[in-house]
């Protein structure tokens, strides 16, 4: 079981003066139970690889498949994606926040009592008391309830991949952490890809990292390689290194050494820069 | 001086005030900050600077204008400039420069003003050779300088962030705050940066935190930084570049509370 995309080309307003290649054969594979971060600066294509592996856009070329099956326009196979967009909680229009959760569902064929039901669960998947919080009006919702109320109508729908794209922007920490751990247990369920700009959030927890870098694959590959592969990552832009990592980093170009051991301890990185300030680093 | 004094304000629906007796002033050349948690009341407070919104109880004050007065609504406009979360919102023209001049033509300004303004906004926020770009054809982080651009444009007095960098990618979010520093540390506007991201308060003159509507606290950056309960409350965390300076001071480095990101750790440490 997969989802799987294979050197998916997707060019917007093709044909005409203004088409744009946003993407450049780009392949990726997620099975249920797995965490990818999906990393690169803005403009890089993130947002559109999510869409062709939602079945939102046709691709140029290559092929999206669910389970083994190409994702049509309709079909079972989109109901097994689920994908939030950027500032979800913009798309609320139901007058509850019980009714919006079961919005998916019903548009399943689920029966209305089922659909109700799925939204309830989902809403205490992702940390809301349905009875608290199920008749209250949306937009009265704080900035991470809000956020995660959204997330609830997506996970309602039970999707087998979960497609995320910046869950926590604009957040405040207290909400930033909560969606953190609505991901972290998603995952049981389901293959989550995230898209984020911020790398220190879910870095820890990850299976995979892909880095994109002018809609092409800059990066593929486990958290540990990643880290290894960031200084060259990081000297094209293609990456940024969560910032712990980034301060060693150049503390070491400011003292002219190579590369240490990348870590994404903290531990591990205070006795590394207080064994630079001992050794008597001089700055270049 | 863009003075509150004693200022409230409720949405119309709303049961609890959004804001409730707030007071502070903001001088040119400073950098004020204002923190506080998802729904604390922050951009309520940003758009009752320039008369977006207006006070229920109190008054906002600008350079000794009151917003409440509708006859002065322009005359607040041109003195206090708005950048909001998403520039999308705020561009409206089909080439960069045509965006940029849109305010300084409202205005009525002479063209050879319009384009000497133009190019000067461009160029304090890096923006030259692109002038004839299309809007939707630049990154995210160049469409939120073209929207700080566009306010520079109309000569404002003061400037007021609601959030400039949510939707940015690191690099071009160190971009934006070390152009926001330099529009009031070099050039004399007063700035009021509303922000989730503790490193941008290191950053500031003064620190204004929000909490329910109400201040709780105002007062040095590093004041609010040093006190974890009333960050937390504030909805702001320091994260694991708080634990690594907390690390550092513990094996005896002289690492200040505000050093949380990659250049400031690393100058304090070879100053």
């Amino acid at each position: 079981m997969a989802l799987t995309l294979a050197d998916i080309t997707c060019e917007y307003a093709e044909g005409s003066p203004l088409s744009y290649r946003a993407l450049e054969s780009v392949s990726l594979s997620i099975e249920p139970g797995e965490l990818v971060l999906l990393l690169g600066p803005t403009g890089s294509g993130k947002t559109t690889l999510l869409r062709a592996a939602a079945g939102l856009l046709p691709s140029s070329a290559g092929t999206v498949e669910v389970d083994g099956v190409r994702i049509g326009v309709r079909g079972a196979q989109r109901a097994a994606v689920g994908m939030l967009f950027q500032r979800p909680e913009s798309q609320f229009f139901a007058l509850s926040v019980e009714e919006d959760c079961a919005f998916g569902p019903r548009n399943l064929g689920r029966s209305d009592k089922d659909a109700r039901a799925d939204g309830r669960a989902a809403l205490a998947q992702v940390g809301l008391d349905p009875s608290t919080f199920g008749p209250r009006e949306p937009w009265t919702l704080s900035g991470g309830e809000a956020r995660r109320a959204a997330l609830a109508g997506v996970l309602a729908m039970r999707p087998r991949y979960l497609l995320l794209d910046e869950p926590t922007a604009g957040l405040d920490a207290v909400g930033r952490d909560s969606v953190a751990a609505v991901i972290e247990r998603t995952r049981h369920t389901a293959g989550v890809l995230v898209v984020t700009h911020d790398p220190d959030l879910l870095i820890r927890r990850a299976d995979r990292v892909l880095v994109m870098s002018e809609g092409r694959t800059a990066f593929s590959g486990d958290v540990p390689a990643f880290l290894a592969a960031l200084p060259a990552l990081t000297a094209t832009g293609a990456a940024e290194a969560p910032e712990v990592l980034r301060t060693l980093m150049l503390a070491e170009r400011r003292l002219g050494r190579a590369g240490a051991t990348p870590t994404l301890d903290v531990d591990e990185a205070a006795s590394s820069l207080a064994r630079m300030c001992a050794e008597g680093g001089v700055p270049r | 001086m863009l003075e509150f004094a004693e200022v409230s304000f409720a949405y119309p629906t709303a049961t609890a005030p959004a804001l409730d007796g707030v007071s502070f002033s903001l001088e040119p050349g400073q950098l004020l900050v204002v923190v506080g948690a998802n729904g604390s009341g922050k951009s309520t407070l940003a758009r009752l600077c320039d008369g977006l919104l207006t006070p229920g109880g109190g008054r906002v004050l600008v350079d000794g204008l009151d917003t409440a007065d509708v006859s002065l609504v322009w005359d607040i406009r041109v003195k206090v400039g708005m950048v909001f979360q998403d520039p999308d919102d705020q561009i409206v023209g089909t080439t960069v420069d045509d965006d940029c001049a849109f305010g300084p033509e409202n205005l009525g300004l002479p063209p050879e003003e319009i384009v000497a303004r133009v190019a000067e906004a461009l160029t304090s926020v890096g923006m030259d050779g692109l002038e004839r770009r299309e809007p939707h054809l630049l990154s995210e982080g160049q469409k939120q300088r073209l929207a700080i651009a566009g306010a520079l444009a109309m000569g404002p007095r003061y400037l007021v962030f609601d959030e400039p960098s949510a939707m940015l990618d690191p690099a071009g979010r160190r971009s934006a705050i070390a152009i926001i520093e330099r529009l009031a540390h070099e050039q004399g506007h007063g700035v009021l940066l509303v922000s989730h991201d503790a490193a941008d308060v290191a950053r500031a003159d003064r620190a204004l935190a929000l909490s329910g509507g109400c201040v709780v606290f105002e007062g040095a950056p590093e004041d609010l930084l040093a006190d974890a309960a009333l960050l937390r409350a504030c909805g702001l965390a320091t994260g694991s570049m708080g634990v690594l300076g907390e690390r550092l001071r513990a094996l005896g480095l002289a690492v200040p509370v505000g050093a949380l990101e990659a250049e400031s750790v690393v100058d304090a440490l070879w100053p």
